[in-house]
């Protein structure tokens, strides 16, 4: 019943809403015709467009927002009606103001510049609310967690905070311990292994698509290998959960070891692949952007091409390889459908990737997927990690735009 | 030993760690290849059997006792065979329409999923005799493999024989509804002042920085704003499409940001110029030049970010998006469940029917991105001009 006079609102507005535009673009017309106008007749019909529409549109958000609240509670057939009534005043006043005089143009445009500003001014909120609402979170983690213990603890047992989140404190068996570096070392290893496999893959494809194939086979393999980058985590996961961690398994007891189905092995060789695309497209960016003189000086010199590459553009392009690397780090720390769903959960301190280990980015998402109640110490946890994350990424990511602009500007 | 042969033994060697160099190349692009290969091979390979479903013929017997317990509809020796779903569903359909009432019907129903690993010859929990009364049956030809148009119009099931993603699918165009109209007119309307409104000082500096950055954090970072701000201070419902598109369109925002201003950049300075040497206001400049040129390149960031978020998982998984949900959404705020979060669901469920059920929504899923993806490319190489 609602969602027929719902359509029905929205058929009645959409048409005087149309109705109106012309209205006010046919008095424009009319005046025109006595009168030379300030404007472009279409120019009055926005005018009376922008009159109906905004104040209209302002108070049925208001008014949605207080009734879902629960504030102040209005039946949606009289908010419609309300509504409704605004966008008719806004056209009777609008078209009252079409006077020779007025010139909307100016109107217009000074609407669309503060619309446009208002726009850009929440894209920056959004970016400002993201740090503080995460940062905020996590104080109070760290509230009740000694920061040093964090960060420095090899103990990950939150199982116990949960008694303490239902109210029963005094029933925790253990105390629960948030220490975050075996979290830490489980990131640290699968994306060393992901980097051992993406570096030089990519490095190596992006040297052969700039330096040897022609353009016409560069233009058909660069887009195979974005695909390579497109394919959703959660396939991935998938992947290195049915048909990776086996196929460990099994070549690790073929050669007489011990792997555990979650090993870190798997995700990491998933995750390596998932990056190469990363770290071939931005590395072949660079050294294209080493300039042609360097390399004809070389190779006037009487070096092969792989020797002008290994001691000439390479070198140059260092920088540039470095801070795409470093980029393709920041992208596999926060990985986390892959591990999530390859990788295990139980925090283990090791140096064996064939052991399960398991990640920040699988603890936040364990710690949030059950019924924890948001207050509870693992639900804050989470926020706490998710602060460390942040923080690193950021860190990496500046970092890698600096040295990206300074190589740049060597060569410009 | 005289100087020449020296030199072309050195030069031997050198023209041989080229050759070699080159070789590693390309076995680096052949690696990406052979994996893309590999995986793709395997995805078809284990999902493909999906789109068929064992169906079994036998007699429906409607008496009264059927309304007690359906499984007096069924012969006693295939009803271990049929579907649970069929017989759950008996009793209602008894009701809806009463003329049923003491007939006997021979019909194709869906088998249970058991029968249907073993007839695509897949380890099934069938025991041995069940095993062979099923190869008799298939020999009196009672017991085929039809065409699977369940997995496209059910929703999720805890049966792997009807489990479809009707529901995952609709969910996950209310969240891309709610993504686009986020960040599509925030993101060009940002890029817009960014490019030809905001002033070259300190505060535009920081602002690009900023949106720079946001485009490389983690998506699970997305996912615990969106639990913080969305759920927890303005209760927008958990699980909901509302919330999913909310924080995915926030996530989407940057990327639309970041390719709207450089398709706008792009556009030489001599166009504007010109139009404002002929007396157009800036509006007139944006709207009549800027914005038509600028559109091609804007479209396919649009597309990019759009294949992007449909592909997401991360963050919905922290605001809840897993929850087992069977019905497709009739509104925004109702439960939802979207296809990557289908998938994630499905690869954790111990039953192994699933599998091939998760490999074949995995390809649905390839197939619309790369399809999406597609499409931005020959938009970028159609309307690529050099000015």
């Amino acid at each position: 019943m609602t969602a027929i006079f719902f359509y029905i609102f929205l058929i009645c507005i959409f048409s005087i809403l149309i109705v109106g535009h012309y209205l006010g673009i046919k008095k424009a017309l009319l005046l025109e015709s006595e009168q030379k106008l300030k404007s472009r007749p279409y120019y009055y019909g926005w005018y009376c467009l922008i009159w109906m529409s905004i104040p209209a549109f302002l108070f049925y958000v208001i008014l949605s927002i207080l009734s879902f609240y629960k504030i102040f509670y209005f039946s949606p057939f009289l908010t419609y009606v309300f509504t409704f009534l605004f966008v008719v005043i806004g056209l009777l006043l609008s078209l009252k103001n079409i006077t020779p005089k007025l010139n909307a143009r100016v109107k217009v445009e000074k609407f669309i510049d503060i619309l446009l500003l208002v726009c850009a001014g929440i894209t920056i909120l959004v970016t400002i609310g993201i740090v503080l609402s995460i940062f905020f979170e996590s104080l109070k983690f760290f509230k009740n967690i000694n920061i040093f213990d964090f960060i420095f603890g090899t103990k990950w047992e939150p199982d116990t905070a949960f008694l303490g989140g239902a109210g029963r404190g005094d029933e925790m068996v253990a105390e629960p311990k948030f220490g975050s570096v075996p979290l830490f070392a489980g990131t640290v290893m699968i994306t060393l292994i992901a980097m051992f496999v993406a570096v030089p893959t990519g490095l190596f494809s992006a040297i052969y698509l700039s330096e040897y194939a022609s353009k016409n086979i560069r233009k058909k393999i660069k887009p195979l290998l974005e695909i390579l980058a497109g394919i959703p985590t959660v396939v991935y996961g998938f992947f290195a959960a049915i048909t990776v961690s086996p196929l460990v398994v099994k070549i690790a007891e073929s050669l007489g070891l011990k792997a555990e189905y979650t090993n870190a092995l798997a995700p990491g060789i998933v995750m390596g692949i998932m990056i190469i695309p990363y770290i071939s497209s931005l590395s072949d960016d660079v050294i294209n952007a080493v300039p042609k003189s360097l390399r004809e000086g070389s190779l006037a010199l009487g070096t092969t091409k792989s020797e002008t590459i290994k001691h000439v553009v390479l070198p140059a392009a260092l920088p540039g390889i470095f801070s795409a690397i470093i980029l393709a780090v920041s992208r596999a720390i926060g990985e986390t459908m892959i591990v999530v769903m390859a990788a295990g959960l139980r925090p283990n301190l090791t140096l064996n990737p064939l052991e399960g280990m398991t990640t920040v980015t699988v603890r936040i998402v364990d710690a949030l997927v059950g019924d924890q109640e948001f207050g509870s110490l693992e639900t804050l946890s989470a926020f706490g990690l998710g602060f460390v994350l942040l923080l690193i990424t950021l860190i990496l990511n500046i970092f890698s735009m600096k040295i990206v602009r300074r190589f740049r500007e060597k060569y410009e | 030993m005289s100087v020449k042969n020296i030199h072309s033994k050195i030069n031997r060697k050198r023209y041989l760690k080229e050759k070699v160099f080159k070789i590693y190349g390309i076995i680096a692009l052949m690696i990406s290849f052979l994996f893309l290969l590999t995986f793709f091979g395997n995805m078809i390979g284990k999902g493909y059997s999906a789109l068929r479903q064992a169906k079994i013929y036998t007699t429906i017997t409607i008496t009264p006792e059927v309304l007690e317990d359906p499984a007096y509809a069924f012969p006693e020796e295939d009803y271990y065979f049929v579907s649970r779903d069929e017989i759950r569903r008996l009793p209602l359909m008894i009701q809806d329409s009463k003329g049923m009432m003491n007939k006997t019907f021979k019909e194709w129903v869906t088998a249970d999923s058991e029968v249907d690993q073993y007839l695509k010859g897949k380890p099934s929990r069938l025991k041995n005799t069940d095993k062979k009364y099923i190869d008799k049956l298939k020999e009196e030809g009672r017991v085929r493999l039809f065409f699977n148009w369940g997995f496209f119009t059910n929703g999720d099931s805890n049966l792997p024989e009807i489990a479809g993603i009707k529901a995952a699918m609709f969910g996950t165009i209310y969240v891309m509804i709610i993504t686009i109209l986020v960040s599509v007119p925030i993101g060009i309307a940002t890029a817009i002042y960014l490019e030809e409104y905001a002033k070259d000082n300190f505060l535009t500096r920081i602002i690009e920085v900023n949106i720079n950055n946001l485009a490389a954090i983690p998506s699970i970072i997305y996912g615990l704003l969106g639990l913080a701000i969305f759920i927890n201070v303005l209760h927008v419902p958990r699980s909901s499409a509302l919330a999913g598109g909310l924080t995915l369109g926030i996530m989407n925002l940057p990327v639309i940001v970041i390719s709207a201003r450089a398709a706008i950049k792009s556009i030489p300075p001599s166009i504007k110029e010109a139009a404002y040497g002929v007396g157009a206001s800036k509006l007139q400049v944006i709207w009549h030049h800027i914005l038509p040129l600028a559109i091609p390149g804007i479209l396919t960031g649009f597309i990019i970010g759009l294949a992007r978020s449909i592909g997401e998982t991360a963050p919905l998984l922290i605001i809840g998006m897993v929850a087992y949900i069977p019905d497709a959404p009739t509104s925004f705020t109702q439960s939802t469940t979207v296809l990557p979060a289908q998938i994630y669901n499905w690869s954790t469920a111990s039953l192994r029917a699933f599998t091939e059920k998760t490999a074949l929504a995995i390809l649905v899923l390839l197939t619309v991105m790369l399809f999406l993806n597609a499409i931005a490319i020959w938009l970028r190489n159609k309307y690529e001009k050099q000015w």
